[in-house]
């Protein structure tokens, strides 16, 4: 919060440090896109410029929601994108293939984006209105799956895995945090630790050799594993300082796939190095951890846990996304926020900014007002 | 489950306490991300740089200019001429379309060759260019070049091609090359240089034995090029460096004559200088053209080279095998006087010579012969009768150590040396004892004796020199000292002595003298039997007549140079082979002689080697295109 005379309060009162941060990494994400071009903002740059800028005044703008209206229109809301989703389901039936977005003209909308935040809503929204003592129940458990389940496998269905993975870890957060039970989460997590060796012995040759690629992608540098090869490769030789502005081989010359999109994270750090991509990663943890913050702070139950989901929303799609350009995790095509080229990351990633800065805004007029 | 009320307090404690835990986890997962990231770009930055280079930077190979072979006086034995060719690319052709139909309308290529493409074509890997026509003139390079936008998958370049100016006559020392085939490429671990057309690699002869010397090395232009092959800028090229010149002993101008010399004859002859060894003339004859092979033969040629009943195909100097005749007579005579005879001790010829229940019959009534007038006049029943009273173990060791049956370490693919027969050879190869009749063949060259003409040369050459000499075919290769003989140089003396009769006194060969003043050559005339022992047949079918052998040194006082020829089925030695020594070795010492000799036997075959070929060629397309 910036406190000066010149400046007036409602401006004053906003987030700059965070809006700052936002901004510099979507201006990093510019210019790595102004190079993925070959040094021209066309056709990206500019493109995706505009896009950011509308969806930070949209974030601003959200700013001044109240917590009480956000809450009015949650379930509501919840319910529309389950139903765009099946439409999307049945639109792609229909089409007998791949349907992720419905087209409205002008712009396509991609419910399972909004279901990112929604869930993280909704759930939060849930275990507002249980009895505490229900936590621990059945009662506390069950319609949370059945409201995380139904989405997610919509998206599943889609088929689009990176972003049911996303949904399901944001719902499993709040849930997580709103206090279920540890075997839950223990129990599951243990069950797949024991069961992938046994389902991997049991798989057919084909599919055991995707695994095996991902596990170890220079096996098959020209088939499946070619993209994470080309990204390592990228990666790896940019070094500690990169190889400079413009002078991405890696990226320029073709051979890292999808340098702008989902790879963009690749052609940063060939071209910044080591530095450039410490810097985005410190970048999005003080994001991150400022999202926490506004769930530790919060003063009712649906901010701490619709905060705290929110964020979990922005730091998933990050890391997933950086741990599939490292290597880390296998190829699910989920781009990295402000710096991949395209809108839909761009307006997740907002409105829960957006929605963060309206719980954290709430959070200082009460404390004021108290 | 355990009934403890979960109150609001209870939800507020568990909350910041998972706050914590899942804030924890995020940090650990953003230092994990971060840790991969110093791993990738730090820890193994190297091999990733050398990844993004290899990645970004491909190597177009420039083939090296093959070296040239040049003979001692450093005139050209093979070259390069610069060349056009024109190539198919058989991943770009278009289908369901004859492009190679064409392309060879466009430059009136034969049907031989169009043959050979699309058979090459059905056997190409894909990527790799099938030579369509090599060595085409400027007007069919232009008019290819001039459609090329309409002919797809078709390559028009310039480049060079191996010349053999001297063609047949140095084919099977030099060999010839040609495109690497899959086993070679596979062989060189897939050397991306063999797969470019116009590529070729050393198949026969020096050629291939002096491969690693006569290729160089391959440069290349360095380009960047996008991962769709599109090239963005050219970088620092790396020269290629052309293949060394190797310099033979041999001497172009006698190779050449004695190739000629020859005629339409079968036959291989080895020339050598006495004084080092230097092979000065490699000959077998007929050959094919290297030139032609260099080229990809057509299927034509090949059929009449391979149906030849001369076998132009095979190198009869390093792999050819006869016996040796009565060439082998010196070195008896020397094996006979080291062992203690008398070289006056005297044999009386009745015409022939019993042995146990057989009779061997000799030439001619010699009367009583020494060991003199025994090699001067080839007398068998000397050499029979002496062979008899010496040890045989003791006489084959000195004829294999003046060179029959003994390999030599020549830059050739392939040698066969023969067989010098003892009792202990034959004990293991046919498990049977030494018997007087194996003395007696083997005395006068026959029986299990089988020599290759190299052999026919280094023999004489050791008498004359009385040295070991070993036979050179790299002017500038390694050389090790010459060590003497070890023999009696007096018992040398008789032996050079009784050769130089041979020639210029009562013998076998006086009607080879060399046609010069001063110089005298020594030799020493053989007649191999091919059929059957006893049957003389030297006249009626081709390939039943006697091989004719002749073995020389001149001047017979201070020997300079010596040859060895064998003609295959030439009838007696004195009358086929030994003139052709003899005019070689007059262009040793005259050239204009010599060549004022051969022209007018040249007049009478037809015209000269090439002339004839072609003729020869000609002829044969005709017959195969009327037989089908």
């Amino acid at each position: 919060m910036i406190t000066s005379a010149i400046i007036p309060r409602p401006l004053a009162r906003l987030p700059w440090r965070l809006i700052f941060l936002v901004a510099g990494i979507a201006l990093f994400g510019l210019m790595v896109l102004y190079s993925a071009a070959g040094g021209s903002s066309h056709p990206w740059a500019i493109k995706q410029g505009a896009v950011f800028l509308f969806f930070l005044g949209v974030a601003i703008g959200m700013s001044w929601l109240r917590e009480a209206t956000v809450k009015a229109f949650v379930f509501p809301a919840y319910v529309v994108i389950v139903l765009m989703l099946i439409a999307v389901d049945l639109l792609g039936f229909a089409a007998k293939g791949a349907q992720r977005w419905i087209d409205l003209g002008p712009i396509s909308l991609q419910p399972s984006e909004f279901m990112k935040p929604a869930i993280a809503l909704t759930l939060a929204r849930f275990y507002e209105l249980l009895p505490a003592g229900d936590v621990r129940n059945w009662r506390g458990i069950w319609p949370a799956l059945a409201l995380l389940g139904v989405p997610a496998f919509l998206i599943l269905v889609q088929p689009d895995l990176g972003t049911c993975i996303m949904v399901i870890l944001c719902g499993v957060t709040v849930m997580f945090l709103a206090g279920l039970p540890w075997w839950l989460f223990a129990g599951p997590a243990a069950a797949i630790a024991v069961a992938a060796p046994i389902a991997y012995s049991m798989l057919h040759g084909y599919q055991r050799k995707r695994i095996d690629i991902f596990l170890d992608p220079e096996s098959d540098p020209l088939g499946a594993g070619y993209h994470i090869a080309q990204s390592k490769i990228a990666i790896g030789s940019g070094g500690i300082w990169g190889k400079g502005f413009l002078n991405g081989t890696q990226s320029h010359l073709d051979y890292l796939p999808e340098g702008h999109t989902d790879f963009a994270f690749a052609s940063l750090a060939e071209e910044w190095g080591l530095v450039g991509g410490i810097i985005l990663i410190v970048a999005f943890g003080l994001v991150v951890r400022w999202g926490m913050k506004v769930a530790a702070n919060g003063r009712t139950r649906f901010a701490q846990l619709s905060a705290a989901g929110l964020t979990a929303c922005i730091f998933f799609y990050a890391s997933i996304n950086l741990m599939m350009v490292m290597g880390l995790a296998p190829v699910v095509g989920v781009p990295l926020p402000l710096i991949s080229y395209g809108g839909s990351a761009v307006m997740t990633v907002m409105l829960c900014l957006g929605l963060l800065m309206a719980l954290e805004r709430q959070q200082r007029t009460q404390s004021r007002a108290g | 489950m355990k009934h403890v009320r979960f109150t609001n307090a209870h939800q507020s404690i568990t909350f910041s306490r998972r706050m914590m835990l899942v804030s924890g986890a995020q940090a650990a997962i953003g230092a994990m991300l971060i840790g991969r990231m110093g791993w990738l770009s730090v820890a193994q930055n190297q091999k990733y740089q050398l990844l993004s280079e290899s990645n970004r930077v491909q190597l177009i190979p420039v083939p090296p200019r093959r070296g040239w072979i040049i003979d001692r006086n450093s005139k050209p034995i093979a070259i390069n001429r610069s060349s056009f060719r024109i190539d198919v690319i058989p991943q770009q052709l278009e289908k369901g379309r004859d492009v190679v139909g064409e392309v060879a309308k466009l430059i009136a290529l034969d049907a031989d060759s169009v043959d050979r493409v699309r058979r090459e074509l059905k056997e190409s890997r894909g990527f790799r260019p099938v030579q369509l026509a090599e060595n085409v003139t400027y007007e069919q390079y232009a008019a290819v070049t001039v459609r090329l936008p309409d002919l797809p998958g078709v390559q028009a370049t310039r480049g060079f091609s191996r010349f053999y100016p001297d063609g047949p006559a140095v084919a099977h020392l030099v060999g010839y090359v040609g495109s690497a085939n899959a086993k070679e490429y596979e062989k060189e671990n897939k050397n991306p240089l063999l797969l470019i057309p116009g590529v070729k690699i050393g198949k026969q002869g020096l050629e291939k034995t002096l491969e690693p010397y006569l290729r160089g090395t391959p440069g290349g232009q360095r380009v960047e090029v996008t991962a769709g092959g599109k090239l963005i800028k050219e970088l620092d090229p790396k020269p290629d460096r052309s293949g060394q010149t190797v310099q033979l002993t041999i001497d172009q101008g006698l190779q050449q004559f004695a190739a000629r010399r020859m005629g339409d004859q079968s036959g291989a002859l080895v020339a050598m200088d006495v004084a080092t060894g230097d092979i000065l003339a490699f000959v077998s004859m007929p050959a094919f053209d290297p030139n032609s092979f260099s080229e990809g033969i057509g299927r034509t040629e090949w059929k009449m080279l391979s149906g030849d009943d001369h076998i132009p195909l095979l190198n009869k100097v390093a792999q050819g095998l006869y016996p040796s005749g009565s060439t082998i007579k010196p070195a008896m005579a020397l094996a006979f006087l080291k062992q203690g005879v008398d070289p006056q001790r005297r044999v009386v010829c009745n015409g022939g010579y019993q042995i146990g229940n057989r009779y061997f019959r000799c030439d001619a009534v010699h009367g009583s012969m020494d060991m003199h007038s025994a090699v001067e006049r080839s007398c068998n029943t000397y050499f029979w009768a002496t062979g008899l009273i010496t040890d045989p173990e003791q006489t084959t060791e000195m004829v294999n150590y003046l060179g029959y049956g003994q390999e030599f370490d020549l830059p050739i693919p392939t040698q066969r040396y023969g067989t010098m027969p003892s009792p202990e050879w034959l004990e293991k190869k046919y498990h049977r004892k030494w018997q007087g009749y194996d003395s007696a063949n083997t005395s006068i060259g026959q029986g299990y004796v089988l020599i290759n003409p190299m052999q026919l040369a280094v023999m004489p050459a050791r008498l004359a020199s009385g040295k070991l000499l070993q036979p050179q075919l790299l002017l500038r290769g390694p050389r090790k000292p010459i060590a003497p003989l070890d023999v009696n140089p007096e018992h040398l003396e008789i032996v050079r002595k009784a050769m130089a009769s041979v020639v210029n006194d009562h013998g076998t060969a006086v009607a080879s003298k060399l046609p010069l003043d001063g110089i005298l050559m020594a030799g020493k005339t053989g007649t191999a039997q091919v059929f059957r022992l006893g049957e003389r047949g030297h006249q009626g079918a081709w390939a039943l007549r006697d091989h004719a052998l002749f073995i020389a040194f001149a001047p017979a006082d201070k020997p300079k140079y010596a040859i060895g020829c064998i003609i295959e089925h030439g009838g007696f030695g004195a009358s086929a082979a030994a003139p052709i020594v003899r005019d070689s070795m007059t262009y040793l010492f005259d050239q204009q002689k010599a060549l004022a000799a051969l022209e007018p036997l040249e007049k009478q075959w037809g015209g000269t080697l090439a002339e004839r070929n072609a003729r020869l060629l000609g002829a044969f397309k005709n017959a195969t295109s009327a037989g089908t």
